[in-house]
């Protein structure tokens, strides 16, 4: 059988009178495919009306092989020519009606190239759209989740405090040491470079009141936010999504079980709480960091340090920060768990949603951060 | 396809398990294996839950490392061969996972000819025919090329990894509970196939199984994972056993309905 046959196909073409004499010898297998389908191209039968296909030299036939057989037979006859095909074993017989009764259904691949300018128009629409779509899905599901939290707040007992806390832990105290490195190296950074810069106008000092009022007030939360985003809003996507994918969601639904409320709701309750005593921290740590490197550089004690401090900032500094926290928490908390409930079928739309739910988040933090910005400056903070 | 007499001949093992054994940490799956896989037959692995099925097919096609023991597949041990003597053997056969692990971010098509654009250097175009020839060959619509795995139905997931594994004429297939989660139509439909295939291509079959079905319409022997142990016979042979889980299995219920069915 086709192990043992190790001399690779080969094929012979001949006339006989007006009889043309196609004589298949050796393996026809996949190794040789290429070779013979060269050969059987490069053969043409001349004037001859009728051809003969010999198999009876045949060492192995495999599908393969037997496709370039039925291929080169229905060519001859589409060319008006009589095929008759002979020699074969009854193994490989069976294989050649096989694969006959398969073929002419070849339209396996799509090779319609799209026009590229019409491409890209319909991309540019779908992607409008899509992001509209997005934008109304979103309020939609803010609308959902509103109405279960009034619910909930009429019904504390809901409320499932296990899961708030186990969510809490994870997005909250797990998260502070990282939090906390890179507050402290941003902090670092950006009295080092201040330093630098206002030491030109022998402005140094105000280093302090630079570092001051951009940790308390943007970089501190923004930063926070965009860690928390990336660390759990993702996390949200993925659990959410993966229990989808396993069909809990609707186990959960014929259960009489609300999603929103088992899933959704302890999620965002613990982002609430956590992130603003994340960003606490992270002020404290990059005040920390910054504090250290403006008392080294620019040589002074922690009392002028601290004075200066005092003179920069107001409580109101730390709490125009302090306040978007809430804010923000809710919105990656939502975009991640609706990114989770989105996923449909396969395991490969988590990994998708869970990148679109990071940059979704990360994207409305910013945009909700400016809209503070307008929204204090009219308040005149 | 080889009508040889029943003592088969050394040479015509393709598969040849000797004293294999498996753990997972302290727990011994298999314990001193033996059996060989004759060409061209359809041997069917049954067992009960945790007896190792699925892990002795992944160790068989080398996904799993074996504890003790050697496994000889068509003349090539995977603890002495070389890099690339594995290579071109793992081209010599095909796996049907249990569901299909079709690659989901390409369409059925591209996913069959990935086989030929990895192991062979045909042109495109023969490519792609041979393609459309797989897809008639497993009884899957035309149109079913163009479509992504997520929107095929189970059975038809199963029928692409087929024309998938199928893709080189490998000389044996395994399958991992290729019927399990098809409706009985489709298992007896994916049955014949299999056999059909079987015959015409000429292939060594070995398939993990539930389905009594199955192992009474196409299988030529059965081999029994019971007690860390193997057990290989005919349906007739395994019949006459005595062990209580043999008995339980092939006179239960389910197991008498199936082969008094035949």
């Amino acid at each position: 059988m086709k192990a043992g046959a190790a001399e690779t196909g080969t094929l012979h073409a001949a006339t006989a009178g007006d009889c043309w004499v196609l004589i298949a010898s050796g393996s026809w297998t996949i190794g040789a495919a290429g070779k013979l389908a060269a050969a059987l191209a490069a053969a043409k039968p001349g004037k001859a009306r009728r051809a003969q296909i010999d198999l009876s030299r045949l060492a192995a036939l495999d599908t393969a092989g037997a496709w370039l057989i039925h291929r080169a037979a229905r060519d001859l006859r589409v060319g008006g020519i009589e095929v008759e095909v002979t020699g074969a074993n009854p193994a490989q017989a069976r294989l050649l009606e096989r694969i006959t009764e398969g073929a002419g259904a070849e339209a396996a691949f799509d090779h319609t190239p799209p026009h590229p300018v019409r491409a890209m128009i319909e991309r540019t629409g779908k992607a409008t759209f899509d992001a509209l779509a997005e934008g109304r899905d979103l309020l939609a599901f803010l609308g959902l989740v509103t109405i279960t939290v009034l619910r909930t707040i009429g019904q504390p007992r809901r409320l499932r405090l296990k899961s708030v806390i186990h969510h809490m832990e994870h997005t909250g105290l797990d998260a502070l040491p990282i939090v906390g490195l890179l507050a402290f190296l941003i902090g670092i950074v950006l009295a080092f470079q201040g330093a630098d810069q206002l030491r030109q106008f022998g402005a140094e000092i105000f280093t302090i009141n630079l570092l001051g009022v951009s940790v308390l007030r943007e970089i501190g939360i923004l930063l926070t936010a965009i860690l928390v985003a990336g660390r759990s809003g993702s996390a949200f996507t993925a659990q959410i999504g993966t229990m989808k994918v396993n069909e809990e969601v609707d186990a959960l639904r014929t259960l009489g079980l609300d999603p929103i409320e088992l899933l959704v709701l302890p999620r965002m309750i613990a982002v609430i709480i956590t992130l603003p005593l994340l960003v606490f921290f992270a002020d404290m740590m990059a005040l920390l960091g910054g504090g250290l490197m403006a008392i080294l550089a620019l040589d002074l004690s922690l009392t002028q340090f601290l004075r200066q401090l005092e003179g920069a900032i107001t409580l109101s500094t730390f709490l125009t920060g302090l306040a978007k926290a809430p804010v923000f928490a809710a919105l990656i908390a939502m975009v991640g768990c609706r990114q989770g409930l989105k996923v449909e079928g396969s395991a490969e739309s988590v990994g998708r949603l869970t990148t679109q739910a990071v940059v979704e988040s990360i994207f409305l933090v910013m945009v909700a951060d400016a809209m503070f910005s307008i929204l204090y400056s009219y308040l005149g903070l | 396809m080889s009508d040889s007499p029943a003592p088969a001949p050394a040479e015509d093992a393709v598969i040849r398990v000797r004293g294999l054994v498996t753990r997972f940490g302290r727990q011994t799956i298999h314990d001193g294996l033996n059996f060989s896989v004759r060409r061209g037959e359809v041997l069917g692995v049954v067992g009960g839950s945790g007896t190792g099925k699925s892990v002795l097919l992944r160790t068989i096609i080398g996904l799993k490392s074996p504890e003790g023991g050697g496994i000889e597949v068509l003349g090539c041990d995977r603890a002495r061969a070389g890099e690339s003597e594995w290579r071109a053997v793992q081209a010599r056969w095909g796996v049907l996972f249990q569901n299909g692990a079709l690659f989901s971010s390409m369409t059925v098509a591209e996913n069959i000819a990935i086989p030929f654009r990895e192991h062979t250097d045909l042109p495109l175009a023969l490519i792609e025919e041979l393609t459309a020839t797989k897809i008639a060959l497993v009884g899957l619509p035309p149109e079913a090329g163009r479509k992504i795995p997520s929107e095929l139905s189970g059975g038809m997931k199963k029928r692409a990894g087929l024309a998938r594994a199928l893709a080189l004429d490998p000389e044996i297939l395994f399958l991992d509970e290729p019927t399990a989660g098809l409706d009985p139509i489709g298992a007896a439909a994916f049955d014949s196939l299999i056999r059909n295939l079987q015959q015409t291509l000429g292939l060594t079959v070995v398939m993990v199984t539930h389905d009594v079905d199955s192992l009474q319409a196409i299988c030529d022997r059965i081999a029994v994972l019971i007690d860390k142990r193997i057990m290989v016979g005919t349906m007739e042979s395994l019949l006459q056993e005595s062990h209580p889980w043999i008995r339980a299995y092939f006179h239960g219920p389910r197991g008498r309905a199936a082969i008094a069915g035949r």
